[in-house]
């Protein structure tokens, strides 16, 4: 502590020094600014404060959906003969109990962070885009052969490039069905699914063929280290492609509201014909969403390539577009909220990792529970009757858990048994 | 049942037929002590209903919205159609409700959709009718008809209970008057005993204005004009055809005409929204023909829409957003970097709020919060302000009580006098002859009338309207 108060006062020192050799006017110019950053300062956390319990307000569907999801899979767990106290605190703790955990968690949650902010921002605009997963594929193929490519460029052209190349792969994979909608009304569930499997199939013909490194495994060779977005906390898989998610998040969140072109996609969104008739270009505006979340979901696996695997391997994705999907729905259909929710997903992904191997519960169980969350936060509705204390019944949903729990436990030891 | 918008009618009502729960109180059925916890129940006293939105299956004909749902079989199982089209006839010559059985309900006009509902109640023994605001889509031959429909259910012995807020219609076919204001009865009267005057003051509490002020303004230069226009509807069936129309500054002129002659096309075609087929728009001289509607607003096109909570506002967008429509990628609302300016909105909204007398808790409020009066006050905000030179209101007063009736009329007014050239197309004629200056009708999509206000009248346009074929 001592030292410190006296670095701090050395500083002081020095800036002083500094300050009283420098002219008049720049010193004024200093001070106001220093008033102005004090007094946003000082205003934040309030301003925070405010946001944060308008928004928790706002948020208690998704909570109570967690919650009851946790319950329920509480439930499963002691149906087939596990402590569930004992499960969800392994989890927990192998989620966030140590930087390894935080790192891994993080690092599950930064590719979903990409595609939740894929979905949502052509949801606000009316359209689904569920192939976040092939545009995810295509940039994250496109910053693996910029990578690939060049041998000798320096880190801050080579990486920007990369980045810029998943971006624009992504974009590229979702403008073709947002001109097909915009044009022909396509409609953009079934062109942006189909494109993922085109997708899919056309990185691994990359990876098998043309692309291939030598060996049995289908993967292209490493990427440049000038490509390489760095690792963040070694031993984890935590890089810096997280910084660019969260980088994203606020443009897409500011984008989105205080931009008239977040206004225009919203307004689409929310009611097209309204939209059009005061003089919005709907078609325009649909195919610029489209491919922004595109570009998103391409970062995202430009991130991945660039950041975690450092080449691209076959089927790398576990499916990281289908998630963001969910994600987008858990969050709320909000940036910030979705990032909340990305990870809580990663955490139960490496949490549930823990889990597995200290008490040897199954991974699915963590899946139950991930699809739990899913499901009940897809039911506003339910869950904002469930949160108004009086529309709960305790009595009789306690007395639904322990039927359900003895029926569960019977089948269990059944299983078991076996 | 008499009263403004707002004052209860449509919830006691409701509340009549079993679709309301009542918080306390009690309800008679001939002198019995009834309670209706829904709607079959009401239909099991006698009670029966013509909903202001009609409920009605479109792909199904006429017979078959009658009798659903106790439908007259043969064998138990097979439909008897036969006895279903006699049960029909007998009922709609005994109550003077002639409707063809066999027609497709979607393809049929309005008119006849409400002899069907009628029928409907009929058919199940409703000895008491409803009808929420039975008039306000109808033209005024099809009114007439109804009140006739409505005398011979009266000979036969049945109650009608006639919702609706036109003086002039209580009038015509009431026997006793309640007036109801703000939840409550206000007092109940023989018609015989009372006028329009005292009805209209029980109704509002002061005095109605039916007429104001007009300044005598000579019309300036053209506007607007169109050449020969003709375009499709969605079905691309032709919809326009060969309209020619000049307004002039400083003009309002009225389009009249029944719903689904046209006019909805129309004002697409004339704000950019459609395309038309052939013919000219020009604009202050200017072809505007293929100008996207964001050109003409910028231009200065103003537009308040038929459909103020599906075209004229974003109802989960708030007041403030709902304000900038139109102006958002423009100083002073966006920056040029398009980037929006919070400050500079928030400060037009203040602005409009208060010059616009917008009743919001506050500009953050969502627009699907605000009464109907409010939304359009909202629209015509966002409309009027941006100063525009030429302005389409479509139903401008469609659903509005008096007092939000007359705000509306004082502001097109005003903005005549202002300068501004005016299409106005409303079904309301007290409306149109108040406030236009000449009169187009528009039937089958061609203008087969032009007037001067002043050499026409209500009974003449009704023969335009309906092709002349009715008088």
């Amino acid at each position: 502590m001592g030292r410190k108060a006296i670095q701090a006062r050395r500083v002081n020192e020095l800036l002083l020094k500094i300050a009283s050799s420098l002219p008049p006017t720049v010193v004024y110019q200093a001070d106001k600014t220093r008033s102005r950053v004090r007094s946003f300062v000082t205003s934040f956390p309030i301003k925070i404060g405010q946001n944060l319990k308008k928004s928790l307000r706002n948020s208690i569907p998704q909570i109570v959906a967690i919650v009851v999801a946790f319950l329920v899979g509480a439930v499963v767990l002691a149906a087939t003969g596990y402590s569930p106290i004992d499960a969800y605190t392994r989890l927990l703790m192998g989620a966030f109990g140590d930087s390894y955990g935080i790192g891994q968690t993080l690092a599950q949650a930064t590719p979903i962070i990409f595609t939740s902010l894929a979905f949502l921002f052509a949801f606000k605009c009316g359209l689904f885009n569920i192939g976040a997963e092939g545009q995810l594929l295509i940039g994250g193929m496109a910053a693996a052969l910029v990578g690939i490519s060049f041998t000798n460029l320096p880190i801050y052209v080579h990486l920007p490039l990369a980045l810029l190349a998943g971006a624009a792969g992504g974009a590229l994979w979702a403008f073709v069905p947002a001109v097909l909608k915009a044009k022909l009304d396509a409609h953009e569930v079934i062109t942006t699914l189909m494109l993922s499997y085109v997708a899919l199939y056309v990185t691994s013909y990359m990876v098998n063929y043309p692309f291939k490194a030598p060996g049995i495994v289908a993967q292209t060779p490493f990427i440049a280290p000038a490509a390489e977005l760095p690792r963040i906390l070694p031993p984890t898989q935590l890089s810096g492609s997280i910084i660019v998610a969260l980088i994203m998040v606020g443009i897409t969140a500011f984008v989105l509201q205080r931009t008239t072109l977040g206004y225009e996609v919203r307004a689409i969104g929310l009611n097209a014909t309204a939209a059009r008739s005061g003089g919005i270009n709907v078609k325009r505006g649909m195919i610029l969403a489209l491919v922004i979340s595109g570009t998103l979901a391409g970062l995202g696996g430009a991130g991945e390539i660039l950041g975690v695997e450092r080449r691209f391997i076959d089927h790398f994705s576990p499916g990281y577009g289908w998630d963001g999907l969910a994600v987008a729905l858990i969050g709320g259909l909000n940036p910030f909220g979705a990032v909340l929710a990305s990870i809580l997903i990663g955490a139960l992904r490496s949490g549930g990792l823990v889990m597995n191997r200290v008490t040897g519960v199954p991974l699915d169980v963590i899946y139950v529970v991930q699809s739990l969350v899913v499901l009940f936060a897809a039911a506003p509705q339910l869950m904002k009757s469930l949160s108004k204390k009086r529309a709960v019944n305790w009595q009789t949903a306690n007395h639904i858990l322990t039927k359900i729990r003895s029926v569960l436990k019977k089948v269990g030891d059944r299983l078991r048994r076996r | 049942m008499l009263g403004e918008n707002g004052a209860g009618k449509t919830v006691l009502m409701r509340i009549l037929y079993g679709m309301h729960k009542p918080d306390q109180g009690q309800i008679f059925v001939d002198d019995q002590e009834v309670r209706i916890d829904n709607s079959a129940k009401a239909i099991s006293l006698g009670i029966g209903m013509v909903h202001q939105h009609f409920m009605l299956v479109p792909s199904l004909t006429v017979a078959e919205n009658i009798v659903l749902g106790l439908e007259p079989t043969k064998y138990s199982y097979l439909l008897n159609i036969d006895k279903t089209l006699k049960d029909i006839k007998s009922l709609s010559d005994r109550y003077r409700l002639q409707v063809d059985p066999k027609a497709i309900v979607s393809t049929i006009p309005v008119g006849i959709q409400q002899r069907v509902e009628i029928l409907k109640a009929l058919y199940r023994r409703a000895e008491i009718l409803i009808l929420d605001e039975p008039t306000s889509i109808l033209t005024p031959q099809e009114v007439e008809s109804l009140f006739e429909a409505i005398r011979a259910l009266k000979q036969q012995g049945k109650s009608v209970i006639f919702i609706t807020h036109k003086l002039k219609e209580v009038c015509a076919i009431c026997d006793r008057i309640t007036v109801l204001k703000k939840g409550k009865v206000v007092g109940t009267v023989d018609r015989t005993q009372t006028n329009s005057d005292a009805l209209a003051q029980m109704m509002v509490g002061r005095e109605v204005l039916y007429t104001f002020e007009r300044k005598q303004v000579t019309p300036g230069k053209i506007v607007l004009k169109t050449e020969s226009l003709n375009a499709s509807n969605d079905r691309k069936l032709p919809a326009l055809r060969d309209v020619n129309l000049e307004i002039h500054e400083s003009e309002i002129l009225g389009l009249a005409g029944i719903e689904g002659n046209g006019q909805t096309e129309l004002v697409e075609v004339l704000t950019g929204l459609r395309e038309s087929r052939s013919g000219k728009i020009s604009f202050l001289g200017e072809t505007i023909t293929k100008t996207s509607t964001h050109r003409r607003i910028e231009k200065g096109f103003a537009n308040v829409p038929e459909d103020r909570q599906k075209t004229g506002l974003i109802l989960d967008f708030s007041v403030l957003e709902n304000l900038i429509l139109g102006r958002q990628d423009k100083p002073p609302f966006a920056t040029k970097w398009s980037i929006l300016d919070l400050s500079n909105c928030s400060k037009f909204a203040g602005q409009s709020i208060e010059e616009y007398s917008i009743r919001t808790p506050s500009e953050h409020t969502l627009a699907r919060y605000l009464s109907g009066g409010t939304q359009q006050r909202v629209v015509i905000a966002r409309e009027f302000s941006r100063k525009p030179k030429f302005i389409i209101a479509s139903q401008p007063t469609r659903g509005l009580d008096i007092g939000a009736t007359e705000y509306v009329h004082t502001k097109l007014v005003e903005m005549r006098d202002q300068g501004c050239a005016i299409l106005l197309i409303t079904a309301d004629l007290d409306e149109m002859f108040a406030l236009s200056d000449r009169i187009a009708v528009i039937y089958e999509g061609r203008i087969v009338a032009l007037k001067e206000r002043s050499e026409t009248n209500e009974l003449e346009l009704g023969l335009f309207m309906t092709g002349g074929k009715c008088g």
